[in-house]
């Protein structure tokens, strides 16, 4: 049977949807596996477009490289089985609940570093830790209200989390939105798979932010603060604030005045009690940060401080995801949690340690090199990708600056197959789930932005590197809707007898009778 | 004006708005059997033809969703059907032709020559957003280059009562289809008011709310008060009250129930919500019948042909 999978080649990675020792598909994908293998390639193509046409009416579009692209899309969602998430999900919520622990520590009493559990010289050397956010005490003690924590499957498939993002994490606005455009292109997977919905996450983000509002106000007005139109994640901060209901402001519609935040508004000013912020942390506030932005508004931090106004997420977060921090995270669930990490980190050297820099430095063609306070894939270095010239650079920066950067091994990441130039191959991909704490519970979202990596073997699948992404589908569990409406759950048909009629033109009755009449003629005439 | 033409841009309001309420109206329900393996599909589509005042087949043949497309969508001869509507409103601007602009004539017309083209996609939801996007641009030639004189008044007052009329059908469906039918936020967003509603109340979305938007907002364009208040209006505008005790029976029928809706707690509308709707769509149809009767009086001569039907 000639199909889409045919002369679908086998990896050294773990695919997620060919099972390669017998070649069928793999319990959770077997119902998409069966829908694909029906439709012809010029089928999926067709779909594909529909799906690229419908993300550049809706300007579904990501910063490349100065450039406004469609986020580009897979036609191949991934799947995760309903089991699996039920180990994914807490893996994720027991990180973030860790990382607001140690947050709340390192800017309070410091208890981790005289425990000896994380070393001074490593928290206060990070970029990201502010003195500036030392003794600023969240009303309802949350500083990672929302958080993407990287995952990968690795060659056995077992997830594991590659890195932490706790100060601004981006792309959940695509895991909406690609929801959006797969349900209409693929309605009938949809009526096959019970597939957990995303449309939620506005909400719980709502409820969040408004749970995080200083004390002793009753009706929060919350807004999200957006960099300005020519920030790469501008649809995202749009999204959000448009299925939130709530303002999008930019720093020029801030003020703070009498120790609290306004905004300008045509009723005059009106008060601010929590931002959502989508700017830095250097940004955010001139006063205390970087006196030449124009994108916060001075006074924000003092503001802060009083607790007169909520920052979302905390200001100095960055200290959590710094990748040298990274590999103290499951001795801080340990520390604080009391708990075994669900999800194991990635195998990772400290080149602070000289053995260890020593080992890298001579395996450094096999390893994947970061910087420590990178985002988004930059100047991360693959060792087998990279050349020699490459290699004897990043061999003196290391020895220079060993603080700065970490190194793993190359993992393999998992892959599914993806719609590319010569049909289904497979790509490598990670996932990014998002969670959101309330301060009584940490969400997860079910799903998350899946990233996939386009061009063959590439393991880097950031978007700001040319990546791409799929709809991430996580099956079961969810009840059907009809269980979930309070409203009786029978129908009641309508009696004909009482369908109010649908009035017309009288005139136009006449023609009506014409035109029916030929009509009539016509399919007479036709052959039955 | 001529009884004649005026009736004709009443009409040209009327089926222009039913085919966009019907398309919202049907996008919904259709995306909903699509996605929805639980939904019964036969009692749905037998309801739904009902609400839209179209007989159902006998009993024992199942109706899916093709046969209430065929009925509902793509009936030329019906006017409760999209192309139907789109038809007669066609029809309509023809005998009006020297009232209306150019512009709203071509726009009428050119929909009429695409419509065989845009029927029967492979995915319904095309052609509903063909419909709307038509129905836009219809709305917007008339606001920007129609005289606010009785031309706009009659356009605006058959547009105003539709909408009215098929936004009571809408809501009848939720109650009609139970918990199976469309959620409050599917049917706000099938009304284009999800983010206005979501704006106005914060994210801090309940059903009851939903519910009030949509039969209740003073300031939202298709909420049933809104439009009954605008006809209200145009109706003021073709006769201003003189008489000292009376008003004129469309602007009874309408004021009625517009009252009945406005000034009763919602809880108690919401109860007896599918009874509550018919009375809306009921005075619709009163007041066009009223507003027949007062400017429109040369057409009952020729009734008796649609009553011996």
């Amino acid at each position: 049977m000639a199909d889409l999978f045919d002369d679908y080649p086998t990896g050294p990675a773990w695919d997620e949807m060919i099972d390669p020792e017998t070649g069928g598909s793999r319990a959770a994908y077997r119902h998409l596996h069966a829908a694909l293998a029906q439709l012809s390639a010029g089928e999926l193509r067709a779909r594909a477009d529909t799906l690229a046409r419908s993300y550049l009416a809706q300007g579904v579009t990501f910063d490349f490289a100065g450039e406004e692209r469609p986020f580009p899309l897979d036609v191949v969602p991934r799947v995760v089985a309903g089991a699996e998430w039920e180990h994914v999900a807490p893996g994720v919520a027991q990180r973030v609940r860790a990382l607001e622990a140690f947050l709340g520590d390192v800017y309070g009493s410091q208890r981790a570093i005289a425990d000896g559990v994380v070393p001074r010289s490593v928290v206060v050397s990070s970029e990201h830790f502010h003195r500036a956010a030392r003794g600023i005490q969240p009303p309802n003690g949350v500083r990672v209200h929302v958080s993407g924590i990287d995952l990968v499957r690795d060659g056995q498939g077992d997830w594991r989390v590659l890195e932490d993002n706790v100060r601004v994490p981006s792309g959940v606005s695509y895991v909406l939105s690609n929801r959006r455009a797969m349900a209409q292109t693929f309605p009938e997977l949809f009526a096959a798979l019970r597939i957990r919905p995303v449309a939620d996450y506005p909400r719980r983000l709502l409820a969040a932010l408004t749970a995080a509002a200083p004390a002793g106000v009753d009706e929060p007005t919350v807004v999200v603060l957006t960099p300005g139109v020519y920030n790469s994640a501008y649809f995202e901060h749009a999204l959000l604030a448009r299925t939130m209901g709530v303002e999008l402001v930019e720093g020029r519609d801030l003020f703070c005045a009498s120790g609290r935040v306004w905004m300008r508004t045509t009723q005059g000013r009106r008060r601010v009690d929590v931002i959502y912020r989508r700017v830095d942390d250097e940004f955010l506030d001139p006063v205390v940060f970087r006196s030449d932005s124009l994108l916060g508004s001075p006074g924000l931090m003092t503001c802060a401080r009083n607790g007169t106004v909520t920052l979302a997420n905390a200001v100095g977060n960055g200290v959590a995801d710094d990748k040298l921090v990274y590999t103290y995270v499951p001795d801080l669930i340990r520390y604080y949690l009391a708990e075994e990490p669900i999800l194991p980190n990635v195998d990772t050297w400290r080149l602070e340690d000289p053995a260890a820099l020593e080992e890298v430095l001579d395996r450094l063609d096999e390893l994947v090199v970061k910087p420590v306070a990178g985002s988004g894939g930059k100047g991360l270095v693959v060792g087998p990708a990279a050349s020699r010239a490459e290699l004897a650079e990043l061999r003196t920066r290391l020895v220079e600056d060993p603080r700065g950067w970490i190194a793993q091994p190359v993992v393999q990441l998992s892959t599914v197959p993806t719609l590319v130039e010569d049909g289904l191959r497979p790509r490598h991909t990670d996932l990014r789930p998002f969670a959101v704490n309330d301060g009584d519970s940490v969400w997860v979202l079910p799903g998350g932005l899946t990233r996939v990596a386009l061009p063959e073997g590439q393991l880097v699948v950031n978007s700001s590197q040319g990546g791409g992404s799929k709809d991430t589908w996580v099956l079961g569990g969810a009840l059907p809707r009809r269980a979930q409406g309070a409203a009786p759950g029978l129908p009641h048909p309508v009696p004909v007898a009482t369908a109010v009629p649908i009035d017309a033109n009288p005139s136009d009755v006449r023609v009506q009778v014409m035109q029916q009449q030929q009509g009539r003629v016509v399919e007479g005439g036709a052959p039955c | 004006m001529l009884s004649r033409i005026a009736e004709s841009l009443f009409w040209i309001g009327r089926y222009v708005e039913r085919a966009d309420d019907t398309a919202r109206l049907l996008d919904v329900h259709v995306q909903i059997l699509l996605e929805d393996p639980w939904a019964e599909e036969d009692l749905a589509c037998r309801s739904l033809l009902s609400v839209m005042d179209r007989p159902a087949p006998p009993p024992h043949v199942e109706v899916g969703r093709d046969h209430v497309l065929d009925m509902l969508a793509y009936d030329r001869f019906a006017p409760s059907s999209i192309a139907g509507s789109l038809v007669a409103a066609r029809e309509n601007a023809r005998r009006a032709r020297e009232i209306i602009s150019t512009e709203l004539w071509e726009c009428l017309n050119t929909t009429w020559n695409q419509l065989p083209a845009h029927m029967r996609p492979a995915r319904p939801h095309d052609y509903f957003t063909w419909v709307r996007e038509r129905a836009a641009v219809v709305a917007g030639i008339m606001d920007s280059a129609t005289s606010r004189d009785e031309t706009w008044a009659f356009m605006v007052l058959g547009r105003s009562i539709e909408r009215a009329d098929m936004t009571a059908r809408l809501l009848t469906t939720r109650a009609l289809a139970g918990s199976a039918g469309p959620g409050w936020t599917t049917l706000l967003r099938s009304c284009g008011a999800h983010e206005a509603f979501l704006r106005t109340y914060r994210g801090t979305a309940s059903d009851e709310r939903a519910a009030g938007f949509l039969l209740l907002d003073r300031l939202f364009p298709r909420s049933i008060v809104f439009a009954l208040n605008q006809a209200e209006e145009c109706l003021a505008a073709l006769e201003p009250v003189t008489d000292r005790a009376t008003v004129d029976d469309a602007r009874r029928h309408i004021g009625f129930v517009r009252t009945n809706l406005e000034y009763r707690p919602l809880t108690e509308v919401l109860d007896a919500l599918p009874k509550e709707m018919e009375q809306v769509q009921r005075a619709c149809t009163a007041a066009s019948d009223a507003i027949r009767g007062r400017y429109f009086p040369s057409a009952s001569a020729t009734t008796w042909v649609g009553e011996a039907l």
